[in-house]
């Protein structure tokens, strides 16, 4: 029980580094790298938790976490990338190191926002739950910070990384046909913005979101 | 048989002193190989000193009392480590004196006066150099220290050490915040030691040397311990190393026997090490100046993240 806390706990860390180094990443290639080894890391710790809470429906969600995030998601977004000749981000809008910065006050955040909920807890996953909510956080900076549509979803994915590593720590886990139903909408969802990408790039011949400032009437 | 506590600390900076050169040769030698090159052999490092301490010296006509005095100070700091750094055994006498915090700061102490040495000649590469370093230096000293903070709560205490004993007597095995103490204390070192993707210790190209344009003025005897103390730096940050995150091996007493094997492990420790930095240095390219604040600012992050997951996690 104490070990795999520790593993768990370890996981987590993981779970945080790469949320970093998505937030710190500029190549794009590198960037679908870290969420697929993200993925990885939560289905691992999924599992985990499933084997310590003798959950057995924790295991299926671990393998859907593995297939879709590990191995689906990052080829769709590895075949858009080659497809559309992105292979550097343009520019952030803040700085690196000031990213930095701002994503390790939302990790200190995030552990004063659940202290209430990690004193009433009793599982043992619970001390997890601010590194989950960090997680949330960091890929809501990440949309925010990047101007590059492809890594604004990558921010928007690793977000819903986030969210299912906070049920899975708070709560063992939503009911299965909850997860099942958010697993397609994702999978779907990166089928449609793989279509807008090549949309929007035909039409602007660039993924800027800046660019798209030029769809307002001009005055 | 049991070893005085002083001895062992003699035996130490004998250590020290002697395996500093052949250590910079193993990784000269490593380098060499994996680049494809013919080496210059495990001793070279003692035939440069030698040769350099019978050479004299060239002093400018304005250098000051700081120029002549900065070698002897950095080489005297190199010792000093030595001497708090548990290498072989973690019963030092002298351990006592410093812990961590102040062995940071006798770190920095030898570099402010190696800039100040940079300066004061007054050459353009000197300043340049001085510079560029104190740059670095800003950079990574928050981190470092950052890095050692968290080692410090795992251990509860700031004596290496005690530190050292702690994780010898080790509890836990999966400690998150070691784990990034120990990633952000890698980068530090290798911006510390002047190892390739911050600067190149073999370069001597004027725009891109930051250490070696510092001490460009040094000749005879002053540039021999200069060079040797660089070596000891070096050294001494693998040891640091081993002594705060992988630690088993080193003697908690003053057994012979144990002191002999704590040697040997060293040894093995030391060679493995070398073997990754120069994967690092052969797989990486230095990196543009302005890109060592995302370098060093990771390194304060990771630092930062094992301090915070040491709250959060354990």
């Amino acid at each position: 029980m104490q070990i795999a806390a520790q593993i768990i706990g370890f996981l987590a860390a993981l779970v945080l580094l790469t949320a970093f180094g998505m937030l710190v990443q500029r190549r794009m290639t590198a960037l679908i790298h870290l969420f697929a080894w993200q993925g990885l890391f939560l289905s691992i710790s999924t599992a985990v938790v499933g084997f310590m809470a003798g959950q057995r429906h924790l295991y299926i969600s671990s393998l859907l976490t593995l297939s879709l995030k590990v191995i689906l998601l990052p080829y769709i977004l590895h075949v858009l990338v080659r497809r559309l000749r992105i292979h550097r981000e343009i520019e952030t809008v803040v700085n690196v190191p000031l990213t930095m910065l701002i994503g390790v006050a939302l990790v200190i955040f995030s552990y004063h926002l659940t202290a209430p909920v990690r004193e009433l807890s009793t599982l043992v996953t619970r001390s997890v739950l601010p590194i989950a909510l960090a997680t949330v956080l960091i890929g809501l900076l990440m949309m925010i910070t990047r101007r590059h549509a492809v890594t604004q979803i990558i921010g928007f994915l690793a977000m819903e990384n986030g969210l299912f590593f906070a049920a899975t720590s708070a709560t063992y886990g939503m009911p299965l046909v909850v997860e099942l139903g958010v697993a397609l909408d994702v999978l779907i969802a990166a089928f449609i913005f793989g279509i807008f990408f090549f949309h929007i790039h035909t039409s602007f011949d660039s993924l800027n979101v800046e660019q798209m400032a030029r769809l307002k009437e001009g005055d | 048989m049991k070893l005085y506590p002083f001895v062992i600390e003699i035996l130490q900076i004998l250590v020290l002193l002697a395996i500093a050169p052949v250590f910079a040769g193993w990784v000269k030698m490593l380098k060499c190989w994996s680049q494809g090159r013919s080496s210059p052999g495990l001793f070279q490092p003692y035939r440069d000193i030698r040769k350099l301490f019978s050479k004299d010296v060239v002093l400018a006509e304005n250098a000051s009392w700081i120029f002549r005095f900065t070698p002897y100070l950095v080489f005297g700091v190199a010792l000093l480590a030595g001497c708090i750094i548990p290498i072989l055994s973690t019963d030092l006498p002298l351990a006592a004196t410093a812990d961590v915090i102040v062995l940071v700061s006798l770190f920095a102490i030898a570099r402010f006066f190696t800039a100040l040495a940079g300066m004061d000649i007054g050459t353009a590469f000197g300043g340049m150099g001085s510079s560029r370093e104190m740059t670095i230096a800003s950079l990574a000293e928050p981190a470092m220290l950052m890095a050692i903070f968290t080692m410090s709560l795992a251990g509860g205490t700031t004596s290496l050490s005690q530190m050292t004993q702690v994780i010898l007597s080790g509890q836990s095995v999966f400690r998150p915040s070691m784990a990034f103490a120990f990633l952000a204390f890698l980068l530090v070192a290798i911006a510390e030691t002047g190892r390739i993707p911050v600067d190149n210790p073999a370069t001597h190209l004027e725009l891109t040397m930051i250490h070696e344009a510092m001490i460009l003025e040094y000749s005879g005897r002053y540039l021999a311990l200069v060079e040797w103390a660089g070596m000891m730096k070096l050294f001494l940050f693998f040891t640091l190393g081993i002594a705060a995150f992988f630690p088993w091996g080193i003697a908690a007493s003053g057994d012979l026997y144990a002191v002999f094997s704590a040697f040997f492990f060293m040894g093995l420790k030391l060679g493995i090490e070398a073997v990754f930095l120069v994967l690092i240095e052969t797989g990486l390219a230095k990196m543009r100046l302005f890109r060592l604040t995302e370098f060093l600012g990771s390194a304060f992050l990771l630092a930062t993240l094992g301090m915070l997951s040491y709250f959060i996690l354990e």
